[in-house]
């Protein structure tokens, strides 16, 4: 059943975003937080939880909380202070998870989204610091249901995440999508966060109420746990929009609930209510003594922030002349971006503008079909201005450049070894052409006589006939110049 | 047959063996022949380390015959509390829930024992994750106090207090939460330290309540307190609660002054919730330093008897969540008929953990609880700032503080089994200190019906050298110290 609601019902949603920091060791201990070893190979005394070890915090991780913060343009608190988040899992070694609570790292932020051409501001009302819980792998069954045992592997267990919990700002499904978006590009660009979704990297919580449109007071909220990617934020808020929205028009109020989104139904099913809720029992850590950060380093971490992604993409717009559109596609992809910025490093406006075409354009379509990411690429930077400067010399003609790249895609050859190989340089010597006009001209004299009578369009015969000769590689303005040249003077 | 050197201090077993008396071998295989002829009825040791004593001790006789070695601690015996990790061997903490864990690291101030030449002979017997006051509430067995084994030796750290006291081991670690270290030092008739919070690292100490443990030591004087706590302090990069304060050398303390010494005592601490027995020899004591030069006065510290109720909110709350990680998931007891995740975690704990544990747990978890958590664990805290604001103002006044260590003699096994209250009121005088995190020293100061008495003294934060000026002053005009339990001959 689809039911519009737009005229009765106003959707509020507020995201809760996980960002696994990239730091090189844990939060708490000097084990890598490397991806994808063998299971608990990354791990010590403290991060599996053994008698008597205790945490120390890391530095880098704090640096990059601060980081995240200034960019969410957050008051960064000069201190803070990490509690105990008490609850029992196999996942958790010490029945705990240290996480920021009552006094977190930053306060009171906001980011910008554009929705629709239009910008809106998101409120954001913390990000605090916490460590991850390890993972179980299930056996004998897909789920914890029907399976017959569980492998722990705590390599995750104690790596540094960030939260970030936004306001209540958020109006649809979309505007969800987009601030997390959003939020990954400026979380990747400030090199706190790699973003990889699939590894996750980036997760998020949904809180979800419905409320009659002009009311002021917020309705009842679901929240729906461990989004993991993008689209999943989207479908999992238009199925729980939907849920409630039919349930509050059949007259059933909302409970408050934790729910879990499955991709397979595309529905949210209850995980817990209210009254099962955790009582977590939170208090400050007497492992660590609270957070004080000196003034000056939170200033002096500000100073050395990178640019930030929107201002970079307005700067590119006007540099290079992109597109809106061009310019956030460069943005989102930061491998893309990256692999841009070398290209275009001390390159001459015209020549920049050109290459960021070639960049966005077709060597971005060459990777996508090959699945191939912008920093494996077989295309040197350089390899990609000598390509067009071969065009700009007329030495390649913009067709052939594009049959060139996809050998320097596949081969990461230069183009001038791959043009020498083929014999695919373009033809721009006049006299070398003349000869091939006047012999053509020769054999078809009644082909002038109808261009001299008006046919224009007859010399297009000519022209096809030149090309079929030099295959393809005659530049053809050249041609036609020396052709209408020729038939004039007979 | 060498001489013997059981129950003697460690500057006359540095001489002996720098001198090649006796050489560390011989040493060493005196105190486990000694071990082994008292230890069946002091049960003071949990595990012994008899193997790689013997290979530390051989080594250490090798240096001692090149005449290169200069540590006075070097080859001298040492039992190690079993709530400190010694990588490869167990580490039970008195308790069923651990008896079978081997610690795969080594805690620093382990570290620390082994680069000051120390040998660890073994590791000594607990109230069950140091929960407790007569060692009574281990899992295995309780220890007795040798100078009469009827009676307890206090606790938690009541094995350490017991192996130094029967001549066992020269020195001993233990750790003092609320009292874990004075309180058997004064019972057991030895001294015993707790440092400032923070002078020692705490990284491989089994936690009990974080905010308020702190590794000390245990020996027969307080020169050769000085000597271990020269050994153990400092900061630690592992421990992020260690002080980067500078570590004095203790043994400077050592000369015998207390000349215009101001010594406050609570008012309190001479009413009659002290035994009389304890108030004459404590009284003994502060006019034994008045004549020697120091002045004593009296003040008011109406804070001490909510100082118990509020340690007994906020060192079970710390507890409950330190003990979490007892869940038979990666280590210690599991109960394996269990049928889910639940189950699993519920019935190892139920099963390895003893009453004591389990209480201090539901009281902690129940003072955190949403809705009680201000009633409960938010006002301690505001309790705790203000015992802290009372120390200091009393501190403006006075260079130390003195009090009895125990209000009460020393007690007879079983005898608070049946009302644990009744025994949490036997740390009044030693928990205010922990939850103001200052050093405090017991010593011996007396003796009722052949069980001894000690009173404590009490400094500002890192000033352990004024405790050992003043304790060693007492002890070079005193004898009590010198005296040896029936055990430890």
């Amino acid at each position: 059943m689809s039911v519009n609601n737009d005229s009765i019902f106003e959707v509020v949603i507020g995201l809760e975003v996980h960002a696994q920091l990239k730091t090189k060791t844990k939060l708490f201990c000097g084990c890598s937080t490397a991806f994808g070893s063998l299971p608990n190979s990354h791990t010590c005394p403290v991060c599996l939880g053994m008698p008597g070890a205790l945490p120390v915090l890391n530095k880098q991780a704090v640096t990059m909380a601060i980081q995240a913060g200034h960019a969410l343009n957050c008051d960064i608190q000069t201190e803070s202070v990490f509690a105990r988040k008490n609850y029992f899992y196999p996942d958790l070694p010490k029945g705990y998870q240290i996480s920021q609570f009552d006094k977190p790292i930053c306060l009171n932020g906001h980011l910008d989204i554009t929705v629709n051409g239009e910008t809106k501001t998101i409120g954001v009302t913390r990000i605090h610091m916490e460590e991850d819980a390890g993972k179980l792998l299930h056996q004998g069954a897909d789920a914890i249901a029907g399976a017959t045992h569980s492998l722990v592997d705590l390599n995750r267990a104690c790596v540094p995440l960030i939260e970030i919990v936004s306001e209540p700002d958020l109006r649809s499904a979309e505007e969800a999508r987009i601030y997390m978006e959003t939020l990954k590009i400026t979380l990747e660009h400030l090199g706190v966060c790699d973003g990889n979704l699939e590894e996750g990297s980036l997760r998020a919580d949904a809180n979800i109420s419905l409320r009659k449109k002009g009311d002021t007071k917020l309705g009842t909220r679901t929240e729906i746990k461990n989004l993991n990617s993008f689209k999943s934020v989207e479908r999992a808020i238009l199925a729980e929009v939907e849920r409630q929205t039919e349930s509050l028009l059949a007259g059933k109020p909302i409970v408050q609930q934790t729910r879990h989104f499955d991709d397979a139904t595309q529905k949210t099913r209850v995980l817990r209510s209210k009254e099962n809720a955790h009582d977590y029992r939170y208090f400050s850590d007497p492992d660590l003594l609270p957070l004080v950060l000196d003034k000056a380093f939170i200033t002096s971490i500000k100073e050395a922030m990178p640019e930030l992604p929107m201002d970079r993409k307005k700067r590119f717009m006007t540099q290079f002349g992109l597109s809106d559109a061009d310019s956030m596609t460069l943005i989102s992809d930061i491998d893309m971006l990256h692999y841009f910025e070398t290209v275009v490093q001390n390159q001459p406006s015209d020549l920049a503008k050109e290459l960021s075409k070639w960049v966005i354009g077709d060597l971005n379509a060459l990777l996508k079909q090959r699945y191939v990411a912008f920093a494996d690429c077989k295309v040197s930077p350089s390899h990609l201005q000598e390509l067009v400067n071969l065009i700009q010399q007329g030495t390649l003609s913009g067709k052939m450049a594009k049959t060139v790249l996809q050998d320097m895609v596949d081969t990461g050859k230069t183009p001038k070894d791959l043009v020498a190989q083929s014999g695919l340089a373009q033809i721009s010597d006049s006299s070398q052409l003349q000869s091939i006009v006047d012999s053509l001209l020769d054999a078809n004299l009644d082909v002038i006589e109808k261009v001299k009578a008006g046919k224009t369009n007859a010399a297009d015969f000519l022209m096809g006939q030149v090309m079929k000769q030099t295959k393809g590689q005659a530049k053809p303005d050249l041609v036609r110049q020396l052709l209408l040249e020729s038939i004039a003077k007979r | 047959m060498s001489t013997s050197f059981i129950g003697k201090t460690v500057k006359t077993i540095h001489e002996a063996l720098k001198n090649q008396v006796i050489t560390c071998t011989q040493l060493i295989e005196q105190h486990f022949s000694h071990i082994q002829a008292v230890d069946p009825q002091v049960k003071a040791f949990l595990s012994l380390m008899k193997d790689q004593a013997l290979e530390q001790a051989a080594k250490q006789d090798a240096l001692f015959k090149q005449g290169s070695e200069t540590r006075p601690l070097a080859g001298i015996p040492i039992a190690i509390k079993d709530n400190l990790c010694i990588q490869g061997s167990k580490t039970t903490c008195g308790s069923k829930i651990l008896e079978h864990f081997v610690a795969p690291y080594t805690a620093t101030v382990i570290e620390k024992i082994k680069a000051s030449g120390l040998i660890a002979l073994g590791k000594t017997n607990l109230d069950e994750f140091a929960m407790g006051s007569s060692t009574e509430n281990s899992a295995f067995f309780a220890t007795k106090n040798p100078w009469n084994t009827d009676y307890v030796p206090g606790g938690s750290s009541g094995g350490s207090a017991a192996a130094v006291a029967s001549g066992q081991a020269v020195l001993a670690l233990g750790s003092d939460t609320g009292g874990s270290i004075r309180q058997p030092a004064a019972l057991c008739g030895i001294s015993g330290m707790k440092p400032t919070y923070g002078r020692v690292s705490r990284y491989g100490l089994v936690a009990f309540a974080s905010s308020l443990d702190q590794v000390g030591p245990f020996a027969q004087s307080v020169e050769d307190i000085a000597l271990l706590l020269n050994a153990i302090c400092g900061h630690d990069s592992h421990d992020s609660t260690s002080s980067t304060e500078a570590v004095p050398d203790f043994t400077q303390a050592l000369t015998p002054s207390v000349q215009g010494l101001k010594i406050g005592v609570p008012t309190q601490l001479l009413s009659d919730t002290v035994d009389p027995a304890v108030k004459a020899a404590f009284v003994r004591a502060l006019d034994t330093l008045k004549a020697q030069g120091a002045t004593w006065d009296t003040f008011d510290m109406n804070e001490l008897e909510a100082c118990v109720s509020t340690y007994y909110i906020l060192a079970p709350a710390e507890a409950s969540a330190n003990l979490s990680r007892f869940d038979g998931v990666r280590y210690g007891h599991r109960n394996t008929q269990a049928q889910g995740l639940h189950d699993m975690m519920a019935l190892s704990r139920g099963e390895g953990f003893g009453p004591e544990v389990k209480r201090r747990i539901l009281l902690g978890t129940y003072v955190l609880s949403s809705g009680y958590y201000d009633a409960y664990y938010a006002k301690a805290q505001q309790a705790r700032t203000l015992v802290k604001h009372h120390f200091s103002q009393a501190f403006k006044q006075f260079d130390v503080i003195a009090t009895p260590t125990s209000p009460s003699l020393p007690f007879k096994l079983g005898e608070h089994s049946e009302n644990p209250l009744s025994m949490y009121l036997a740390d009044i005088a030693t928990i205010p200190v922990n939850l103001a995190g200052l050093p405090g020293l017991s010593i011996p100061c007396g003796f009722h019906e052949g069980l001894p008495i000690g009173f404590q003294l009490i400094g500002k934060h890192f000033d352990e050298a004024t405790l050992l000026k003043t304790g060693h002053t007492y002890q070079t005009v005193t004898d009590y110290h010198l005296q040896r339990a029936p055990l430890c001959q």
